[in-house]
């Protein structure tokens, strides 16, 4: 029987083509759209480190001027200072650590003819490759040692291992950087976690870094910092001046395995802080907070507005494509009417009438839904050519998409069929006999 | 005009489809106008000039590696370099660029301490040839003397004795009176005093989404940085000419640097508003479809619901319609459905705007712009109607003779 509904179905679609187009072609606009905006969200607000993000936990201290809050809202800045993420280090309070910041470095290859390049650096402490599970290709991070020790070492992601050392396992040689030497320990496969949870203050799409050197270097002056600086209170002159200012410029991660290393960890903090208000820090009131990535990433906003409210509009536009085909199969069912009152009085029953329209609906809906992956994926190019480098990666078609696309547009178009099939079910066959 | 009861009561006959319909005008309104919406303000945010001679200028990052480096004696020979190079109008030294996202803002406040208001604004630091650089108009005051510049080491925290602020600048420290900012002193830091003498038109800062974009200072300043720019003003159409051969000149000339990033202002603009423009191409081609499908929408119903009623039509015009009057019979009854779609959209389109305004903290809708999406929804309607409309009007009086 289902194959010879398929076949009326078919025969009805093609009779009725221009209808059937307008159809087709409303649901797959809707299911385009819906599914461009849905993609864009769904890999923005993407986990970048399932296995373990409830347990890495972003550190918030609100060391902010007491007259102003931080944000409008209350909440207390994204970063820390130098002074309160160095405590921390030192202290180590939790399971793992990590104070970091983001710099840029000048790389001098060996070699005449070798030109000098920029790279984006990362200063951070030796728990940021465990915490954050980087895949390495040769070599590991450096340990806690070379952290306290200030040693100058390395760690290159592939492409600049690539470009200084032709790709051959570095470890243990020597690199030009910002003028001073550093050792290499480690050479990362390819990682680029989106979003980059880790540190999105400079923007939760970036690529990761092309070299990580230890946090102390900073300090040492050795590597030059950049990201974000906020400052509410004036510092004096010098950079060792700076250190010691109120600026926050330094992200903290903490590695908490169970609920209650984190509350522990959060009566820590709660002491660090009273001990600095008994010294004339932290006017305002206690604000700390540990945010684990998920959390994190959603009090950040990393999905954009313009992405959500993109969203919306494209699930209003899907409803108004199922309006539209709702109106449609109904003026076609209805216009129907002689045909299924014949066939109701040659003994077709309400069961078998339903199955039949609803299968016919469909079947538009999987033509729908094949035309909607067309205009998503076209939607997405259209996207990745607007937005350039700004959405990198963030305008694939995955395996869930595509599949969840098709079923959207079935369950939509089977559901705009329900209440015209149930119509014409509803035909009374004598009336419709009568002016045949 | 006693037609309008009889076509009411044969709309009553198919409440399902004309329901439909009705919902479909009622959504298409609702995203048109807060699309529209929100594509003006975009667009009104992407039309503010920058103050700068955009067309004509470049940039470039200078970052310094050599350990022994002359930032003093490098940057007068580079500056000098660049102001000698045929068809370069004027260069400078400046910590950031307009527009890019990237700078340094500061509090100014009108008087000194700890607690005082204070208003936030971008810091250009920059030496005596940034208004010829940038083509800023000075308004009231003057330049800064090749004596205010002083020299600023990296992480120095102190301010030179006098500044120039943009206009918007000057009224939002004296709201009553723009002009009377000149000559007066604000501080910075809290404390330390800086004089105003000079007010330039504009002069926008470098992020365009924050509400204090138009509100910059110039700060007469030389910077030691290992991390500096030079911006660049060319004669007119000499830009793109000019472009490698200075990188090439800076690059060769000393060799302790790299020159990277060397970018027009142009493509700041464009990087800077391009989530703006890709916002608005796409909600232009949402609407632009959804008229489309709303529209087809109305003229798949219109033509099955005359398929129905042939006969009727034929026995209307065999009893003395005329071709205008069935016409006008499928016109009358789009416009109540649209007119129960616009009044349903109308809400739609507050209550959307309304979730807008308090979720993302967007402005509340101007009541001229629904009125527009209104008249045009009628129009569309009306249009989509009058072929299935001239359709019926041609069926044959001789039908409604004829027995099915």
């Amino acid at each position: 029987m289902f194959t010879y509904y398929l076949r009326l179905a078919w025969i009805s679609i093609i009779k009725h083509w221009g209808l059937s187009l307008v159809m087709i072609t409303a649901i797959g606009l809707g299911i385009g759209a819906s599914m461009t905006t849905v993609t864009v969200n769904y890999l923005m607000s993407a986990n970048p480190i399932p296995h373990k993000s409830s347990q890495l936990y972003n550190v918030q201290l609100d060391s902010w001027d007491v007259n102003e809050p931080y944000n409008d809202d209350g909440s207390p800045p994204e970063q820390l200072t130098y002074g309160d993420g160095t405590y921390l280090m030192n202290a180590k309070k939790a399971f793992r650590q990590n104070i970091q910041a983001q710099a840029n470095a000048v790389i001098e290859p060996e070699g005449d003819d070798a030109l000098p390049f920029m790279v984006t650096a990362r200063a951070n402490s030796a728990d940021f490759f465990t915490m954050f599970d980087v895949p390495f290709l040769y070599g590991s991070g450096w340990d806690a040692s070379s952290d306290d020790n200030k040693q100058q070492v390395v760690v290159l992601n592939n492409e600049t291992n690539q470009r200084v050392f032709g790709g051959e396992n570095s470890v243990g040689k020597n690199i030009k950087i910002g003028g001073n030497y550093f050792k290499v320990v480690g050479v990362i496969d390819y990682w680029d976690p989106k979003p980059r949870f880790y540190d999105i203050s400079t923007g939760a799409f970036n690529d990761s870094e092309e070299i990580f050197v230890p946090f102390s270097m900073i300090a040492e002056e050795k590597i030059g910092r950049s990201g974000n600086t906020n400052c509410w209170k004036p510092s004096g002159d010098g950079f060792q001046a700076f250190l010691n200012s109120e600026c926050v410029w330094l992200q903290f991660w903490v590695e908490l395995p169970n609920a209650q290393a984190k509350e522990e960890y959060m009566s820590f903090l709660g002491a660090y802080v009273e001990q600095q208000k008994a010294l004339g820090r932290f006017e305002r009131p206690i604000n700390n907070r540990l945010n684990n990535v998920m959390e994190w990433l959603e009090q950040q906003q990393v999905v954009a507005d313009d992405a959500i409210m993109m969203m919306t509009m494209s699930f209003m536009f899907l409803l108004v494509c199922l309006l539209n085909t709702v109106g449609l199969l109904l003026a076609k069912f209805i216009g129907k009417a002689p045909e299924i009152g014949l066939r109701q009085a040659l003994g077709a029953s309400r069961r078998t009438l339903f199955a039949q329209y609803i299968i016919e609906s469909a079947c538009i809906g999987i033509a729908g839904g094949l035309l909607g992956l067309v205009f998503a994926w076209l939607g997405l190019q259209g996207i990745a050519s607007l937005y350039g480098d700004m959405l990198k990666g963030l305008t694939g078609l995955d395996s869930t998409m595509i599949v969840s696309a098709i079923g959207l547009a079935i369950l939509t178009s089977i559901f705009a069929g329900l209440y015209p099939t149930w119509r014409a079910c509803n035909v009374q066959p004598s009336q419709q006999l009568k002016s045949q | 005009m006693q037609e309008l009861g009889l076509i009411f009561r044969a709309l009553l006959r198919n409440k399902v489809g004309a329901l439909l319909i009705s919902l479909q005008i009622a959504l298409t309104l609702t995203i048109m106008v807060n699309a529209i919406f929100m594509m003006q303000q975009r667009s009104e945010q992407m039309l503010r000039p920058s103050g700068l001679d955009e067309a004509n200028i470049f940039y470039l990052s200078n970052t310094v590696f050599a350990q022994d480096y002359n930032q003093q004696v490098y940057l007068e020979d580079d500056l000098a370099l660049l102001r000698q190079t045929d068809g370069v109008v004027d260069a400078i030294q400046i910590n950031a660029i307009p527009m890019s996202g990237g700078g340094w803002s500061m509090g100014l406040q009108t008087e000194a301490g700890e607690g005082k208001d204070s208003t936030g604004v971008a810091v250009y630091m920059v030496d005596d040839h940034a208004i010829n650089t940038m083509g800023l108009e000075l308004l009231a005051g003057e330049n800064f003397s090749q004596t205010d510049i002083e020299w600023r080491a990296s992480s120095q925290n102190n301010w030179p004795a006098k500044t120039i602020i943009t206009k918007a600048m000057a009224l939002a420290l004296f709201p009553d009176d723009w002009q009377s900012a000149l000559g007066q002193t604000a501080y910075i830091n809290q404390a330390e005093p800086m004089q105003i003498t000079g007010i330039v038109k504009s002069l926008q800062a470098p992020w365009n989404g924050w509400s204090g974009v138009e509100r910059s200072m110039l700060v007469p300043y030389k910077m030691e940085t290992t991390g500096g720019r030079f911006m660049i003003r060319t004669e007119a159409g000499r830009r793109d000419e000019l472009m490698p051969i200075i990188e090439k000149a800076l690059s060769e000339s000393n060799k302790g640097r790299i020159i990277r990033r060397v970018t027009t202002m142009d493509d700041t603009r464009e990087r800077s508003y391009r989530a703006h423009n890709a916002v608005n191409k796409i909600l232009t081609s949402v609407i632009a479809v959804l008229t489309l499908i709303t529209g087809f929408g109305i003229v798949g119903l219109a033509m099955f619901s005359i398929n129905r009623r042939t006969k009727q039509i034929g026995t209307r015009r065999a009893l003395g319609a005329t071709r205008g009057q069935i016409i006008s019979f499928f016109m009358i009854e789009n416009l109540m459905i649209s007119s129960f779609g616009v009044l349903l959209g109308v809400g739609g389109a507050i209550g959307l705007n309304i979730w807008l305004v308090s979720t993302f903290s967007m402005a509340p809708i101007t009541p001229g712009l629904i009125i527009m999406g209104v008249i045009v929804l009628y129009l569309v309607g009306q249009v989509a109607v009058l072929y299935p409309a001239r359709k019926a009007a041609k069926i044959s009086p001789a039908i409604a003779t004829r027995t099915a």
